[in-house]
């Protein structure tokens, strides 16, 4: 059920969170906002803290220090009363390999509460283009395949918030331009938020509306992929990335510089 | 509220709904599955078989096991229940483990109370397409009818069967903290209680030192109520007792053991990190 903060409020916010491991320090002191509908990007090399944001944000990770709140909801203390509502893929998770697509969705359909699982299953199976292998092992499929029934997964219970890790990740151009194309209509026709974290420029670039950079744990920029593309004076935000990963140019902290002066 | 939804207190809160999904999982791989279900039947039925031609040399040769000819039998069937048991659920859970699916079940609304539910219920299941076959086989190769242990019997399997329940959430929980390197577990841990359970002999012939020790295990009683009903035709309601209290102190450990070490999970970042 909607409360009024859930409807009042951004759809996360994230708010100093620090992620330790030992002596290992994941995420420091990170803090950004997801507006209600926007497609927002989490950027940066391997180690950045990408995953483990997403991860955090999943109720997966506890956080050592910081609050989440998702949905007007604290993710630590009250991460089953939004669960339901989001959902979440990523090539580093899977189904089990031995059920058939059928099957893993049904399972799923009935994790999340669907009042007509057969239905929605059928729905998304014409949407995804899935009609022709339902029957079949999950582990039998390719790897756009079994992108496209993790994305079905993802649909079932046509979540508010969506978390995309490397939604692309190993697929050939074709399905990945597709897959993109169905997160578009998806997004415009839900009006759901969706992060994600993404090694591909040109799909952040066709995506999102919002990019947080990300290196060595902490957020080194942020902005629309346009500002961004602006402010460092490059033609794509994979010039924009390489400056950043490689610290090049560091925009964003001289302005913080010049703002505490 | 998701139909199906069982209303308790707070994190006790239980969907039917969701457990029966996870439930559902399991069945979808047995169903499709023969050598599974084979597998599952298998191994009682060679524990009976070898357990039955050792009662019949002994029935010649023993006058401890001539007083009751089932004893052997009954024992190894009811060893079996606790076995299986325990694989019941730790099998179940490290079976999420090798697909890399326990991110995906702990993105989802399913609470780790309800998991320990699918996973006891699917310990049940298993148990049962375990046992079933072995017991009735051991009717025509043997003359042996466990069933012949009336009420009784239902009480020894539903102690057996928790008991089970607490080793497999514990051997789960170490597995998901220590890693799928950790899985032999499973096995090891239910081997190292069978020399103190007294399955094939009384407690009273172990060392003097030991038997507190084995008197702490709820299947110790078990056992030798099953002796009582063999040898004396009495069911003792007091090892009945001893045996469900021990089990309700265990199991209460075991599922705070298992929430604890998911708990341990989600700070370690081990969720997602499972797999082969």
């Amino acid at each position: 059920m909607r409360d009024d903060r859930e409807s009042m409020a951004p759809v996360i916010v994230v708010d100093r969170v620090t992620k330790r491991y030992g002596p290992v320090t994941a995420l420091d002191a990170v803090s950004f906002t997801a507006a209600a509908g926007s497609t927002l990007a989490l950027l940066g090399g391997n180690g950045a803290g990408k995953t483990t944001t997403i991860s955090i944000l999943l109720g997966l990770l506890l956080p050592t220090s910081g609050s989440v709140t998702v949905l007007g909801h604290d993710m630590v203390r009250e991460r089953h009363r939004v669960l339901g509502r989001m959902n979440f893929s990523s090539p580093y998770v899977d189904l089990p390999r031995r059920l058939s697509v059928a099957e893993n969705l049904n399972v799923y359909a009935h994790l999340y509460g669907l009042a007509d699982p057969k239905g929605r299953i059928r729905e998304l199976a014409a949407a995804l283009d899935l009609e022709g292998f339902l029957s079949r092992p999950t582990g039998d499929l390719s790897s756009g395949q079994r992108t496209r029934v993790a994305l079905a997964k993802a649909m079932l219970n046509a979540p508010r918030l969506l978390l995309l890790d490397e939604p692309t990740a190993s697929l050939d151009p074709d399905t990945a331009d597709w897959v993109r194309g169905y997160l578009q209509a998806y997004q415009r026709d839900s009006g759901a938020t969706i992060v994600l974290a993404s090694h591909n420029m040109s799909e952040v670039e066709r995506l999102c509306d919002a990019v947080v950079m990300m290196r060595a744990g902490t957020i080194v920029d942020r902005g629309a992929p346009a500002e961004l593309i602006a402010r460092y004076g490059r033609r794509t935000m994979e010039e924009v990335f390489l400056d950043i990963a490689r610290d090049r140019r560091k925009p964003f902290d001289e302005a913080k510089k010049l703002a505490s002066r | 509220m998701i139909p199906g939804t069982v209303m308790a207190a707070g994190p006790l809160r239980l969907s039917a709904r969701r457990v029966g999904a996870i439930i559902l999982r399991h069945l979808y791989v047995l169903k499709r599955s023969w050598p599974r279900i084979l597998e599952l039947a298998y191994w009682p039925t060679v524990q009976m078989i070898l357990w039955g031609f050792v009662t019949s040399f002994f029935l010649q040769n023993s006058s401890w096991v001539a007083q009751a000819a089932g004893v052997l039998i009954s024992a190894v069937l009811l060893w079996d229940v606790l076995f299986r048991s325990n694989l019941g659920v730790s099998l179940s859970f490290m079976e999420e483990m090798w697909a890399r699916n326990l991110g995906q079940l702990f993105v989802s609304p399913l609470r780790p109370i309800e998991l320990v539910a699918a996973l006891t219920t699917m310990s049940l299941i298993r148990s049962l397409i375990s046992v079933t076959p072995a017991a009735l086989l051991a009717l025509p190769l043997f003359d042996v009818w466990v069933f012949s242990l009336g009420p009784p019997l239902a009480a020894f399997f539903f102690n057996l069967l928790i008991f089970g329940w607490s080793i497999g959430l514990v051997v789960s929980a170490l597995v998901l903290r220590l890693g799928l390197g950790a899985e032999s577990l499973a096995w090891v841990a239910v081997f190292a209680i069978a020399p103190l359970s007294g399955i094939y002999y009384p407690i009273s012939s172990l060392p003097e030192w030991l038997q507190p020790v084995a008197w702490a295990l709820p299947s110790a009683p078990v056992f030798e109520g099953m002796r009582a009903v063999l040898f004396e035709d009495s069911f003792r309601l007091d090892l009945f007792a001893a045996s469900l209290a021990l089990n309700a102190v265990y199991l209460t450990g075991a599922i705070a053991f298992f929430l604890a070490m998911i708990h341990v999970a989600r700070k370690r970042g081990l969720l997602l990190q499972q797999g082969e």
